[in-house]
């Protein structure tokens, strides 16, 4: 995953983008797919790379990012190395997410959507993650951590961290 | 010997539970030895007992649940290799009736037969439990003779607005076009409901088989499965779901040589609620930003790329097999009134028994809340419960006994929606709840419609203003007057049914709105504006605990003193009320 959003230069777009811009060349209906690809290969919704694919795949660059401003899932900065998404849906609301939120927030130092100095977490909160008898929940990047209170949601934050090489 | 089988329930819950080093724990255990199988299955319903493990063994099947890893070797060395069963940890079994028996036995399994029991990666076992015997069987009657039975049956749409499926499917049958679509919509997006996530990893050739007969019945050939990006492990099983479905010519050209064509593809979601909404839905297939359109034309006259598209959610999908193979008459024997056969619940909140449980419609609120999902938590009283999502409503009391069903439901002024079912107790704030209901189709709007975009917005600020003490009486009535003009002044599901979670508590819970005015106090002690934690200097022992583990550093006074919480800086985390050892620490 890309941390930095230094420019980019043409063949890095050209090599990284060209043969994504193949598989869809002629399809339609692609927006949001495709979109979707960029982001796992760019990391996030890199404002060049939207021009560089729209004028390859003759769509207008503002309907690719009316589309990606519109869906929760595309993220027009770089994030962390782990992102971690805090449930809000309704159980984990009843549970006290919200303590949690309020509780990674004073930990991390970061408000909701915001990435730490360091790069490592981004910390978001998401609608239901469908796991509402194990609230409160969270994700830290693909594993899910039930049974919550904000003690232990910074426990497993720290024990992240902790893992990190050097 | 007759094999011995072992079951970990796999699917989200039971990962998240931690049933993935179960199953390592189970398979080096079982390493190398004959006459054993290890399967991974996906989730029975039982999701406050995951991780869960069953054994099939001399004829009979025994559950386990809160497997850890000691009792996983325990079960594989005693019950796997000697037969003994290992009595601390049985949940289910058939013949002594251990714990959960009773919460398996209230409940009617059609959508979920499968979940639970069958590896969802195996075609074979899918086909083992007659599975895809229904698209046979369709496939030997005219489309027609098919819709006729899904009409008489009285499967209604089980994603929330409840319209007959047999009638959804006749008007996609009637209507004239060379190409049509079959969609299933999987983009479960209410807050509080799982059961389609449960489904599509538990069983996803059920759904593969519906729509295969679905898409017969209205002449289709093409078929979109949009699902939420944020279910991995479903689309994961989809996918091998739909390769094998092919590799066996149940999807494909000439199925079964019957002449009928079908082929499903996935479309990923990426994360917006409204697209839940059948014009949205198609907006965003097409790639489009998911806003709605008026109806007419209805998608079944004109849907995925202006062609005639029918949407069915995953829980009516899933009942369309059975109902092919058991018949109509047997799925309408379940249920009461306009409302046939089961429904799917997702029980959470401050229950005992978490998880998925189907039961004929008709059963009593007090019954599914009471006994399938085990009553109140901590014995706390039963305060309200919310049914139908961010669409929904909270339920009182006094209306528990109402029947699960779609006209009953909608009395109340909630809704059946997807089967959300959320419990609240005394300690859930009813403003709070609404607020945070609000919050979410605030957010959620797609801001198409003036009235939902600033609407919408205008309530939430009035309830905030309430929970922080500063409403004034009048706000009830602007609340009201909103309420009406955003239902009314709304194009889509999402509007006109935003206001219900706020309309519904004021109508139910009108005094504990009052309280937050009037009083200023917040009688769930939830809303932190109105609440104030105080030590009681009698009862301090001046331990300092608390002092430690302030967050903010906002607690005063020396050793064996009596401390002081400064109100200023308090910011209401609790987590010194937590940590008092002799409890001198309240909340007024």
């Amino acid at each position: 995953m890309t941390m930095s959003a230094a420019t980019l230069t043409r063949s890095d777009l050209e090599t990284r983008l060209l043969p994504l811009a193949d598989r869809y060349r002629g399809r339609k209906g692609i927006t949001i797919p495709l979109l979707a690809d960029m982001q796992r290969e760019m990391g996030y919704i890199d404002p060049e790379a939207v021009d560089f694919i729209a004028k390859e795949l003759d769509i207008p660059a503002a309907e690719m990012f009316g589309v990606a401003t519109f869906y929760a899932m595309f993220r027009l900065q770089p994030e962390g190395k782990y992102v971690v998404r805090l449930c809000r849906g309704t159980a984990c609301h009843v549970q006290g997410s919200a303590r949690i939120g309020e509780q990674l927030q004073r930990h991390l130092g970061v408000q909701e959507g915001e990435t730490t100095k360091d790069g490592l977490f981004t910390l978001q909160y998401v609608a239901c993650l469908g796991c509402c008898s194990l609230a409160p929940v969270m994700m830290v990047g693909e594993e899910v951590h039930g049974r919550l209170t904000p003690e232990k949601a910074v426990d497993v934050l720290e024990a992240v961290r902790a893992s990190q090489p050097e | 010997m007759p094999k011995t089988v072992v079951k970990v329930g796999l699917a989200s819950c039971g990962v998240a539970a931690g049933a993935v080093p179960i199953y390592e724990t189970l398979t080096e255990a079982l390493a190398g030895q004959k006459d054993v199988e290890i399967k991974k299955v996906g989730c029975i319903g039982l999701c406050y007992m995951e991780p869960i493990v069953e054994v099939e063994r001399d004829g009979k099947s025994i559950a386990y649940g809160k497997v850890d890893t000691a009792m996983a070797r325990e079960i594989a060395e005693s019950h796997v290799g000697r037969g003994e069963i290992v009595q601390r940890g049985v949940i289910l079994d058939p013949e002594s009736k251990a714990c959960e028996n009773e919460r398996m036995d209230s409940q009617v399994r059609i959508v979920l037969r499968n979940s639970g029991l069958i590896d969802p990666e195996k075609i074979e076992e899918y086909i083992a439990n007659e599975g895809y015997k229904a698209l046979e069987k369709a496939l030997s009657m005219t489309p027609l003779q098919v819709i006729d039975e899904v009409l008489s049956s009285g499967l209604r749409g089980r994603g929330g607005a409840g319209f007959p499926t047999g009638l959804k499917w006749k008007f996609a049958n009637g209507a004239k076009g060379d190409k049509k679509y079959f969609v299933c919509n999987a983009d479960e997006g209410d807050p509080g409901a799982f059961m389609d996530r449960s489904v599509l990893e538990s069983d996803p050739h059920s759904i593969i088989e519906g729509m295969a007969i679905g898409a017969y019945a209205i002449g289709s050939d093409e078929g979109i499965i949009y699902c939420r990006a944020e279910y991995p492990l479903a689309i994961k099983h989809l996918n091998v779901a739909l390769d094998q479905a092919r590799e066996k010519g149940f999807l494909g050209k000439n199925i079964l040589g019957s002449g009928f064509s079908f082929d499903i593809h996935i479309k990923e979601g990426a994360g917006a609620f409204v697209c839940g909404e059948e014009t949205a839905m198609i907006a965003s297939i097409e790639g489009r930003r998911g806003m709605p359109r008026p109806r007419p034309p209805f998608p079944a006259n004109s849907g995925v790329f202006g062609k005639p598209t029918n949407i069915n959610n995953v829980e009516t999908i899933a009942n369309i097999p059975w109902i092919l193979l058991n018949g109509a008459a047997k799925f309408a024997e379940y249920g009461i009134g306009k409302s046939r056969g089961t429904k799917v619940f997702a029980l959470a909140g401050k229950i005992k028994k978490g998880g998925l449980a189907e039961v004929p419609m008709g059963m009593p609120l007090r019954e599914v809340i009471f006994n399938v999902a085990g009553g109140i938590a901590e014995n706390k009283k039963f305060k309200a419960v919310q049914l139908g999502g961010p669409s929904g409503g909270c339920i009182p009391e006094s209306l528990l006994d109402t029947p699960v069903d779609y006209e009953s439901i909608n009395a109340t002024g909630a809704i059946m929606g997807s089967g959300g079912m959320v419990v609240m107790d005394e300690t859930t704030c009813i403003v709070d709840v609404a607020k945070f209901f609000l919050a979410f189709v605030q957010k959620e709007s797609c801001g198409k419609c003036p009235f939902c975009r600033i609407g919408t917005k205008r309530m939430l600020e009035i309830l905030e203003r309430i929970t922080e003490g500063k409403g004034v009486m009048e706000d009830l009535d602007t609340l009201l007057d909103l309420a009406r003009q955003v239902k009314e002044g709304s194009l889509c599901g999402l509007g006109q049914t935003a206001p219900n979670p706020v309309l519904t508590t004021l109508k139910y819970f009108r005094e504990e709105y009052e309280a937050h005015i009037r009083d200023k106090k917040c009688p769930a002690k939830v809303c932190t504006s109105l609440i104030h934690y105080v030590i009681d200097p009698a009862a301090c022992i001046g331990c300092t605990k608390c002092a430690r583990n302030c967050p903010v550093s906002c607690i005063a006074g020396e050793v064996k003193k009596p401390h002081v919480i400064d109100d200023e800086k308090c910011i209401r985390c609790g987590q010194c009320k937590k940590v008092c050892p002799v409890g001198a620490i309240s909340v007024e």
